[in-house]
């Protein structure tokens, strides 16, 4: 008998291990090809460092580049081999300044408006409506710019003062397009800020409007900050706009009402023409290509990290 | 008798600061306001273009070419193509066969052809929706003056005539066709490559990684890769897709290569580049989606005997998939409108037949809208504005369907 049931421990014991230890191999299988998904996306980054550094590489190393002069001439003219960066790094700048000029204010008053002052009814229109301007694609914008800006900016100051290409239209329909990415980062920051903040400001006899500038934005200031960052970011790598309303020659000036073009309309530019691979057009394009990914690469580290550091947990 | 108590120094500024107030209100609502007056400049400039007079001369009068009394709009095919035989280059004429044999032409093809060759209606002026509805008068009188040969003809540059016909250099005769099917098929792939890919990338990071360097390196790599600028992914499609891939992209491995072009600027580059541009906003939305089903599902799961995957399959899924469409579909809509990768990776510039399979040349609305744009004479405008409105009402209802399935499947649990 003790023989009989020991046996059949054993046999009970070996079966339940195997069930134990059973390696399903379809669930392993389906766990690998996630982890490859996952993993999908590094190779992407990579494929981006490693291509464009690749052709940048082969530019800087071409006879008349040189990477000292390309980061301090202000001439960029391929076919004398001036390749100075600065009029279209100029001419990005100037379109991202006054974009945020735009944006930055008119945004964040429509979040302070939105959060702090809004009815239920009125933020419910109003956010479809800034989702709407947030889902237009670029390209119109920049048929806007051609065709209602342009010609705005010129009766206003004048068609001799106004080239029909120039980056003040540019730019500001660039804030047009920036606003309502602008306005709900800022709104879900200031969202974030717990009502009793508020009320204990309310109760100490502050008026709402000192609440809202006083208590809530300082409160919600890393938010902000990443937010502004964020659209920076955005503003430096926007193409269609610039590429249609700001002009198409690199022009180093300081005048928004000329026309210049900008490293992402440069590239546009370049590469919509007939383009031979291994010509010193072609690799200029990764070269700027390149700059343009570290650029809003760390602007997008650096919001990451300021959120992370300085945003204030209540509770 | 009760006495008022008043606090010093309390209430002294309480009304500037109330009046404060009020400004800073009326400032903020003003700057609402800014911005859906914005809205509506942009809606209204583009309605205002896309309708209007148009002043037009014929090179070769249309009733001069009637046959035998048979006016040129109903004349058959076989007349027309005669015409076109007797009227054009024997060059001319042998290429337009080349590129589609007559045989094969539709008679309003071939209609078009003789109107865009023969005919060729000049564009001497246009005008804008709202001059043409107030200044009517004006304008007929100042063109009988200036252009007697000129007539006058309310276009509506938007109409079914103009979704489909195929791309033209004249502006008469140009549409949209060529443009619309070569965006659904650059669709088509994209989806084809980040739908998989960007979901099975959600559920691995959701469901089975844990909190590892790698793990979380791969969470932020995605969250940065949002934010990079549409142009750096097209030249990445341009080195990898266009040239390092060229005999995948160009059909060459498979032997369909396109006689015309034989290099990877084709459909399939383009779906991919812009696969790579959407992969990561459809992870994000799908890993909402799936973090918020409740874990008290996945633990049911688990309670009667399921396996990871078999829970995942079965339950996270199904009720993720509402919220994994939606953002996939937000994703289609961004997809449509970017235009920049799709310059870069390389689309034509002059194509007037529909792509018809992967390894062909392509081009989009918004590439068709930026050429137009680009063009300085005025017709070109007013046929952008016509393309936006189709690409605008294709997004609308997108988006539309969009909040529908939020709606309809937001389950409270």
């Amino acid at each position: 008998m003790v023989v009989l049931s020991w046996k059949k421990t054993l046999e009970h014991k070996a079966s339940v291990s195997n069930l134990r230890r059973k390696v399903r191999w379809g669930e392993t299988i389906i766990q690998g090809l996630l982890f490859f998904s996952g993993f999908f996306s590094i190779f992407i980054t990579l494929g981006i460092v490693y291509e464009l550094g690749k052709e940048a590489l082969l530019f800087f190393q071409m006879p008349e580049v040189n990477l000292l002069a390309t980061l301090t001439t202000t001439e960029w003219k391929p076919h004398i081999g001036k390749f100075g960066i600065w009029p279209l790094l100029n001419a990005t700048l100037m379109t991202t300044l006054i974009a945020m000029l735009i944006a930055i204010p008119l945004g964040m008053a429509v979040a302070i408006y939105l959060s702090e002052y809004a009815k239920p009814r009125v933020r419910n229109t109003l956010k479809p409506i800034l989702e709407v301007l947030a889902g237009i694609p670029t390209i119109v914008y920049g048929y806007f710019a051609l065709t209602f800006m342009t010609p705005l900016l010129r009766e206003i100051f004048g068609r001799d003062v106004v080239q029909i290409y120039n980056t003040a239209s540019a730019g500001l329909v660039m804030g047009i397009l920036i606003l309502p990415l602008i306005t709900s980062m800022t709104e879900d920051a200031l969202s974030a800020v717990p009502r009793a903040l508020r009320e204990a400001a309310y109760g100490m006899g502050a008026t709402k409007l000192e609440v809202a500038l006083q208590i809530v934005v300082p409160a919600a200031l890393s938010g902000i900050a990443a937010a502004i960052i964020v659209g920076i970011s955005r503003a430096i790598g926007e193409t269609m706009i610039v590429a249609v309303a700001a002009g198409a020659g690199p022009n180093f000036t300081l005048n928004p009402f000329e026309g210049a073009e900008t490293l992402t309309g440069h590239i546009v530019r370049i590469s919509g023409g007939d383009l031979s691979y291994d010509s010193i057009d072609y690799n200029s394009i990764f070269a700027l290509g390149l700059f343009l990914f570290l650029v809003t690469l760390t602007l997008n580290i650096i919001s990451q990290a300021i959120v992370r550091r300085f945003r204030e947990v209540y509770e | 008798m009760k006495e008022k108590v008043v606090v010093e120094g309390f209430a002294d500024n309480l009304d500037a600061r109330n009046r404060k107030g009020m400004i800073w209100h009326v400032l903020f609502q003003a700057s609402t306001v800014i911005g859906i007056i914005a809205l509506i400049a942009l809606m209204l400039n583009i309605i205002n273009g896309a309708f209007g007079y148009v002043a037009y001369e014929a090179r070769v009068d249309p009733d001069t070419l009637a046959v035998d009394g048979v006016p040129l709009t109903d004349q058959s095919k076989d007349q027309l193509v005669a015409l076109l035989q007797s009227t054009l280059s024997s060059g001319a004429y042998n290429k337009l066969e080349n590129d589609k044999p007559f045989a094969d032409r539709s008679r309003e093809e071939v209609y078009q052809l003789v109107l865009e060759r023969i005919v060729r209606p000049e564009v001497v002026q246009v005008w804008n929706l709202w001059p043409s509805l107030t200044q009517a008068d004006e304008i007929r009188t100042t063109l009988a003056k200036e252009h007697p040969e000129a007539e006058l003809d309310f276009v509506s540059w938007l109409s079914t005539d103009f979704v489909s016909r195929p791309q033209t250099s004249e502006p008469f005769t140009a549409g949209v066709r060529t443009a619309i099917l070569g965006s659904l098929w650059t669709i088509l792939f994209t989806i084809l490559l980040a739908f998989p890919i960007g979901v099975g990338a959600a559920i691995y990071l959701e469901e089975y990684a844990s909190d590892t360097w790698l793990n979380r390196l791969i969470q932020t790599n995605i969250n940065n890769l949002a934010g990079v600028p549409s142009i750096v992914y097209g030249i990445l499609g341009l080195a990898i897709f266009v040239r390092t891939l060229e005999p995948l992209t160009s059909g060459e491995v498979f032997g369909l290569v396109d006689p015309t072009t034989a290099n990877g600027r084709t459909v399939l580059s383009a779906g991919l580049t812009l696969g790579l541009l959407v992969l990561p906003i459809i992870i994000i939305n799908a890993q909402e989606a799936i973090r918020a089903v409740p874990r008290s599902l996945r633990n049911a799961s688990f309670g009667v005997g399921a396996t990871k995957w078999q829970t995942v399959w079965s339950h996270v899924l199904p009720n993720a998939m509402p919220g994994i469409l939606t953002g996939t579909i937000l994703a289609i809509s961004r997809a449509i409108g970017e235009t920049a990768p799709l310059v870069v990776v390389g689309a034509s510039t002059a194509i007037s037949f529909d792509p018809s399979s992967p390894f062909s040349k392509f081009t989009t609305l918004p590439i068709q809208i930026y050429q137009w744009t680009s063009r300085p004479q005025d017709e070109f405008r007013s046929l952008a504005a016509a393309t936006i409105l189709v690409l605008l009402i294709l997004l609308l209802s997108l988006n539309a369907s969009a909040v529908l399935l939020r709606n309809r499947f937001s389950r409270k649990y």
